[in-house]
């Protein structure tokens, strides 16, 4: 079983919704479309969904052209940002309203309402309407909804949006649990590249209506195929520095002078943009060839565990990822470290030319 | 493989271009064709082409009912717009008495327009009539039937009454609409009333009051029923307005042709009239 | 600029309160000193929004005082304490030009034009919307508004303080950090009173110097953002704050320290002498994730644990590992390999593993 877009695309009065999309989603698969706003996430997937029609290319299902069927004649479900339910339906009726829709016998139907129900956790309200219930649980509400007629392709638009961050924590996990064990094909769509990173399976990075780059979330992620795909999926954003390499030396905007190492030595000489994640910059050196940088401190952005700071001199603008509460203030003066085997480089066209020596591991 | 747009949705529009046709373009095409002709009997029309409207444009008892009706219409929308922006204002916003209010406010809304004439006939009448009476008792001279400035009082006082409580209401929607936060951000820059409703409340307003104006001047300058129960468009034609001269010539006289004309001219200075100030509001809006 | 008193304050929005559930804030003390920026931190229904409006006095407290200066302004409106506020949602004159906006506080009280001229330009410059001042504010962008509606607070020379309602809710995620940004800045250049009212732990502590963390109407804790995650006083800032939470378990008094199954956890004596004199059966001990060892040999004071379930989350990765009946979180960093099933061992570093009894943390008292 699996979905296969061919060359999709979606043209709105001479605007690009999605432009020759080839991607596969295989059955019991999470798939994780990520992108910014209008990046074309909920395009793509309301194509998928048959509610929106390509205007080149096709929608193979299970080798069959689905192309044109409308969305009543797939079996399909849908969250969406929005909390949406029947506000005067209980949350029991809310929930086996799809069944209800399909004919199925009651008895039948009540098994599942409640299994579904436990499932999620909201077996005690099932009485209860969704406008009396918190935000979380109205959208538990509308999430067994979609999981209890067993769909062949569920699409989640950026349904944990609206929560604060201890739900969604609670949300991502219990859904990462939930599609385990699932048959079907499952699509979600976001724009945290954290929540990509925690859910896992399949990203799909998505900009400007274009596929960027597509594979399971650690080879995205470890190997980005440029520098937009390395933007796109770090957060926050990896540093970019633009650096011309010689036959003895970097030197980084024409201002940091580096002696050429063994990881660098590769390269030929010419200009090249190096990318490091945040997270990978230090402010004690990690080895011998870390290049150092003199910077100022603009703004500590301090998350309870974690400290984001953004650094900045005359020739370059960076953010560190630190472990625990850095507190400084603005305008401090401040010694950074960049390991150079933790250096990604991109050419002229910003296409991934090496990748760093150390993938994993570093200063935390 | 290119897909072909799907044409069925034509289908869907079809039914109600058919109702528009048959409810607005037909009877006005009918109007059309009468207003070239000179009709004198079943099957003996002879086209005459605009002979009707420069007739009908010059002829002085149009233009003096025309005059009427656009004084009557400006003295509306000047008492009604503000005077409904002011009670709206004064209502209570929460609670019983507010659903009180709402509800005495929508009576007038509720009473059929022949009845509201017949309830002021009697209502101003100097010998019966509790506000005629109390008028005269007062020392005033009062006859609506005799002085036409009376007419004229009483005409408005019956309109405003009458239709004051819409424009009341949609304000009072839009005040509604206004969320507590503005106002809170008001008293703590210090703003006065008037800088309330001057630069909050009329600002918010402004959607429901183009929807106000132009209601109330569509009604009021098709008004019929009432003026014609309460004074018959008397004294002389002094209250005799543009639909009540339009009765008159089509079915009194059976002017067909000329009617027919003027039925035309008064359809368009109320269309002209919407449309051009429907423009410049929207195109105030636009202003950068 | 004012220093801001709590005293004795309570507020309850039933007139006959019968017992503390009935009260949306309980009981407190406190107090916002002059020029200080904090933020009051805490989950939807906390008390937070309630707290505010007491501040700002759009709403009077049923008990206690709130004093300004040592003043007692309980029945004072917002226009006489002179506060300033912003709201979750960009709230501007619409019609005005952003010039007008920002001139509107002055206007209304009588300030010369020729004043009102300066003192605009001056707080426009600071908020870098100087190119906009002509335009009329409705067109602005959310940020832009935001910035306004601020601005409408600072150009008051006498105002004595500033309260954001969560500011940043409408705000694109990527212009976030730049208006947090501004506000530092802000609050750094003109040194006044700010209370910053938010449920984002981030916002929170970039923000503020000090945070209350409300919890069922009583500020919990009131510390720096290091303290908050060093040294959680109550086991909900343990949860709130850090992401995943502090991992809380609960156990029973024993011999040396306490239990949970048959693990035993040895405490300091302190601790223990402590937890004997205490008569509560309620007694946690928590860890956060950040700060569990772990190593694939045993020693002295390890406990054997098997790895449930491994979260990579890149720069870090989110390690579940089943301790006895208890699951607990553990961070680790990227290159940490155990695998599903494996049987890893955790210290528990002294420093680091707190004690909670009734949800209080136990200090030592010296």
């Amino acid at each position: 079983m699996s979905l296969i877009l061919e060359n999709l695309s979606r043209e709105v009065d001479g605007v690009d919704y999605i432009r020759n999309a080839n991607l596969t989603f295989e059955a019991g698969s999470f798939n994780v479309l990520l992108g910014r706003t209008l990046a074309g996430k909920t395009s793509l997937m309301r194509l998928m969904a048959g509610l929106d029609q390509p205007t080149e290319g096709r929608l193979v299902y299970n080798g069959s052209d689905v192309t044109g069927q409308s969305v009543q004649e797939r079996n399909i479900s849908m969250i969406y940002q929005q909390f949406i339910n029947y506000p005067n339906l209980t949350v029991y009726e809310n929930i086996a309203s799809p069944l209800r829709l399909a004919k199925m016998a009651e008895s039948e139907i009540d098994r599942r309402v409640r299994e579904t129900a436990a499932m999620l956790r909201i077996e005690p309200l099932l009485k209860r309407f969704p406008l009396e219930l918190s935000g979380g649980q109205q959208q538990r509400t509308a999430m067994a909804r979609a999981l209890v007629k067993d769909a062949t392709l569920v699409l989640f638009d950026e349904p944990l949006v609206n929560l604060d961050y201890k739900l969604r924590e609670e949300l991502r996990a219990e859904l990462r649990e939930l599609f385990r064990e699932r048959q079907c094909i499952a699509v979600y769509a976001t724009t945290e590249a954290n929540e990509a990173l925690a859910l896992g399976g399949t990203t799909t990075l998505l900009h400007e209506g274009r596929v960027v780059q597509s594979g399971p979330v650690m080879d995205v992620y470890r190997a980005p195929v440029n520098t937009l795909a390395a933007q796109l999926f770090s957060e926050p954003p990896m540093n970019l520095i633009r650096g011309r390499v010689t036959a003895t030396e970097v030197t980084f905007d024409e201002y940091s002078h580096h002696a050429l190492t063994q990881e660098l030595s590769q390269l030929a000489p010419g200009d090249y943009w190096f990318g490091i994640r945040p997270s990978h910059i230090g402010l004690v050196p990690t080895g011998e060839d870390d290049l150092e940088m003199a910077m100022d401190v603009e703004l500590s952005d301090i998350s309870g565990s974690e400290t984001f700071m953004h650094v900045r001199n005359s020739h370059f603008e960076m953010v560190l990822q630190l472990m625990g509460v850095h507190q400084y203030h603005t305008g401090a003066p401040i010694k950074i470290y960049l390991p150079i085997n933790r250096l990604f480089v991109f050419d002229q066209q910003e296409q991934l030319v090496h990748t760093p020596s150390q993938v994993t591991g570093g200063p935390l | 493989m290119q897909k072909t747009p799907n044409n069925k949705a034509w289908f869907l529009v079809l039914p109600v271009f058919l109702l528009v046709a048959f409810s607005a373009l037909v009877p006005l095409m009918t109007v059309v064709n009468y207003s070239v002709q000179d009709i004198f009997g079943p099957g003996q029309g002879f086209f005459v082409g605009t002979e009707w409207f420069k007739e009908v444009l010059s002829d002085e008892r149009l233009q003096n009912s025309l005059v009427r009706q656009f004084l009557f219409s400006g003295a509306v929308l000047l008492i009604q717009i503000p005077l409904g922006i002011g009670v709206a204002l004064m209502m209570p916003k929460s609670g019983i008495k507010s659903s009180v209010c709402l509800i005495l406010l929508a009576i007038p809304l509720l009473i059929p327009w022949n009845v509201v004439g017949t309830i002021w006939q009697i209502f101003a009448r100097g010998d019966i009539g509790l506000f005629g009476w109390s008028l005269n008792a007062l020392g005033f001279e009062y006859n609506y039937t005799r002085n036409t400035l009376d007419a004229w009082l009483t005409v408005l006082l019956m309109d405003v009454w009458h239709w004051t409580p819409l424009v009341a209401l949609l304000c009072y929607s839009g005040l509604r609409a206004i969320p507590e936060a503005f106002y809170q951000a008001a008293e703590i820059d210090r703003a006065s009333k008037w800088a309330v409703f001057r630069y909050i409340q009329l600002p918010r307003l402004k959607s429901v009051l183009i929807i106000a104006f132009l209601l109330r001047f569509m009604d009021s300058f098709m008004i019929y029923t009432e003026p014609f129960v309460l004074t018959g468009g008397g004294p002389g034609s002094s209250t005799t307005f543009l639909s009540q001269t339009l009765t008159t010539m089509a079915i009194g006289q059976f002017d067909l042709g000329r009617s027919a004309a003027f039925s035309l001219i008064y359809f368009l200075i109320v269309l002209l009239i919407s449309w051009l100030f429907f423009t410049a509001i929207t195109h105030a809006d636009k202003e950068k | 600029m004012a220093e801001i008193t709590l005293k004795s304050l309570a507020h309850s929005y039933t007139d006959t309160p019968s017992g503390p559930d009935d009260y949306a804030i309980r009981q407190m003390d406190h107090v916002w000193h002059k020029g200080g920026a904090y933020a009051l931190l805490g989950p939807s229904g906390c008390g937070k929004s309630t707290m505010l409006n007491i501040i700002s006095g759009l709403l009077q407290p049923s008990e206690g005082d709130i004093l300004f200066d040592g003043e007692r302004v309980n029945e004072l409106s917002p226009r006489d304490r002179n506060i300033a506020q912003v709201f979750q949602f960009p709230v501007i004159y619409d019609s005005m030009t952003v010039f007008d906006n920002l001139a509107f506080p002055l206007r209304n009280n009588k300030v010369p034009e020729s004043k009102v001229k300066a003192r605009v330009h001056e707080i426009a410059e600071v908020l870098e919307i100087e190119g906009k001042l002509y335009k009329k504010a409705k067109n602005l962008t959310a940020d832009e508004k935001q910035k306004v509606s601020m601005g409408r607070g600072l150009v008051r020379e006498d105002v004595s303080a500033i309260l954001f309602d969560e500011p940043l809710t409408v705000i694109d995620p990527q212009l976030k950090w730049k208006l947090r940004r501004k506000l530092k800045q802000i609050h750094e250049q003109f040194d006044i009173t700010m209370v910053y009212v938010t449920h984002d732990q981030l916002e929170a502590s970039t923000f503020a110097d000090k945070i209350a963390v409300m919890y069922g109407g009583q500020i919990v804790q009131f510390g720096t953002p290091t303290e908050l995650f060093e040294q959680p006083n109550h086991t909900f800032v343990g949860f709130f704050i850090g992401s995943p939470g502090m991992n809380l378990i609960e156990v029973k008094r024993c011999p040396r320290g306490v239990c949970f199954g048959s693990t035993v956890v040895t405490l300091d004596d302190w601790q223990v002498e402590l937890l004997q004199r205490l008569k509560s059966e309620n007694i946690k001990i928590g860890i956060r994730p950040e700060f569990v060892e772990v190593s694939s040999l045993p020693s002295d004071d390890t406990f054997p644990a098997t790895v449930v379930d491994v979260e990579d989350l890149g720069t870090y990765k989110i390690v579940t590992v089943q301790l006895d009946h208890e699951k607990l979180k553990v961070r680790q960093p990227e290159e940490f390999s155990a695998a599903q099933g494996e049987q890893i061992y955790l210290l528990f570093p002294r420093q680091w593993l707190k004690l909670y009894v009734d949800e209080f943390l136990v200090q030592e008292q010296k």
